[in-house]
């Protein structure tokens, strides 16, 4: 039996030139290399991809999702940063 | 935490659930939920892998360097699907090596239909029309599931999974036009696979156990007598377009419910296979564990290579 398993990388693939790479999964690898060669057949066996970024999956830090309320509500009552917000004639076109 | 507030959370969770908002790795859910989703979302990767066997036996002998490159794909495909699978489920915390472990010594199940052996290249037709059309049947209500790594991955699965299908079709309508030996294997071949094939969607409703939990999660859309009624109406016209006879004396169309009747499944065969007694359960299980252990030397290599490398770029950055 193995004592070294693999390492956990996730894998970003930008799918054309103009566009962000995206997370699409994450798959097991010896080191950088090899990860970026078995994300292209995992991950691009049909053109998916222009671009393939690999980031062993133990140097990502998460959120907790418990924290989302001291996260993510301080925006929810933020109204004066939406367009809308603001009172215009109608007179005021484009702006 | 008290047993009241585990249930109040389980009952924001169901109604989370009921309002379509899928589930990510790291937001609380019930034990139930996890445990039941590594073990569904795990056999189907098993499947995936063990899938490889029936169909690799017959790259080498392909008749076409055309129908060569297709099966090599198909075959290609059925890996990644279930590495995206696995990779999927170890989101929920069981590891790669565990999941190994548990198809290695038989704990985990695999989809039954890979027991079955494939003695002719016929058998690469039926298999991609039949057994990857329920497959596909099974497979897209799962697009929708709550649980957002399942979802994502099997709408990758889902979008592959066609060229499977139609591959296979087309073997079978150029066997069943061929020669009379060649319709005959392909009739052979569908006669072999037809009734697996409706197995494959799983127990009769009145006896199936996880349908009803699956349900509520998402797991499941439709019922697997649905299911299989689904397949077998669409597969019928098929059979006869290409001139096939299903190898079933019970099956009529009824006007009435506007749907196939067809004959009694063989379960106990099914259960037979399910415990380990099909044609091909132990060659399968011989196959997989010897690639494992075979390849374990490989792996160790690449690990030592991939540390000496690192080891040598940080005594130059010194």
């Amino acid at each position: 039996m193995s004592t070294k398993n693999w390492p956990l990388w996730e894998i970003f693939v930008r799918s054309k030139n103009g566009l962000e790479h995206r997370h699409c999964g994450s798959l097991h690898a010896a080191d950088s290399d090899m990860a970026l060669e078995n994300a292209r057949d995992v991950y691009t066996r049909r053109n998916e991809g222009v671009s393939i970024w690999v980031v062993e999956s133990k140097h990502i830090t998460a959120s907790n999702p418990e924290n989302n309320g001291e996260l993510f509500e301080p925006a929810q009552d933020k109204v004066y940063r939406h367009p809308t917000f603001y009172d215009l004639p109608d007179e005021v076109k484009h702006m | 935490m008290s047993e009241e507030q585990i249930r109040s959370l389980e009952r924001q969770f169901d109604e989370r659930i009921s309002r379509d908002e899928k589930i990510e790795p790291k937001d609380w859910m019930p034990e139930k939920y996890r445990k039941t989703h590594i073990r569904q979302m795990s056999q189907h990767a098993h499947s995936e892998i063990v899938g490889m066997l029936p169909e690799g036996n017959w790259i080498t002998r392909a008749p076409s360097l055309r129908r060569k490159v297709a099966l090599l794909a198909k075959v290609q495909d059925e890996a990644g699907h279930g590495l995206y699978l696995y990779s999927a489920t170890e989101t929920l915390g069981i590891s790669r090596d565990e999941m190994y472990e548990q198809l290695h010594t038989g704990k985990a199940k695999y989809s039954s239909i890979f027991n079955y052996p494939t003695i002719t290249w016929a058998d690469m037709g039926a298999i991609g029309w039949l057994v990857d059309g329920a497959a596909i049947i099974n497979q897209v209500p799962l697009c929708n599931t709550s649980y957002g790594p399942y979802a994502r991955a099997m709408i990758r699965v889902c979008k592959e999974e066609s060229f499977h299908q139609r591959q296979g079709f087309e073997i079978m309508m150029k066997l069943a036009n061929g020669t009379p030996e060649q319709k005959d294997m392909a009739q052979d071949a569908l006669n072999r696979w037809w009734w697996p094939s409706l197995m494959m969607l799983g127990p009769t409703d009145d006896v199936s156990v996880h349908t009803e939990q699956s349900m509520k999660w998402k797991l499941k859309r439709k019922s697997n007598d649905d299911l299989r009624q689904q397949f077998i109406d669409q597969t019928v016209p098929q059979a006869e377009l290409i001139g096939l006879t299903i190898p079933d004396p019970d099956l009529k169309w009824n006007e009435e419910r506007g749907s196939y009747d067809f004959g009694e499944i063989d379960w106990d065969e099914f259960w037979q296979v399910v415990k380990g007694h099909g044609p091909m359960n132990k060659e399968r299980m011989k196959a997989r564990v010897g690639a494992w252990e075979r390849g374990e030397w490989v792996r160790d290599a690449a690990m030592a290579h991939a540390e000496k490398k690192r080891y040598r770029s940080e005594k130059k950055a010194v």
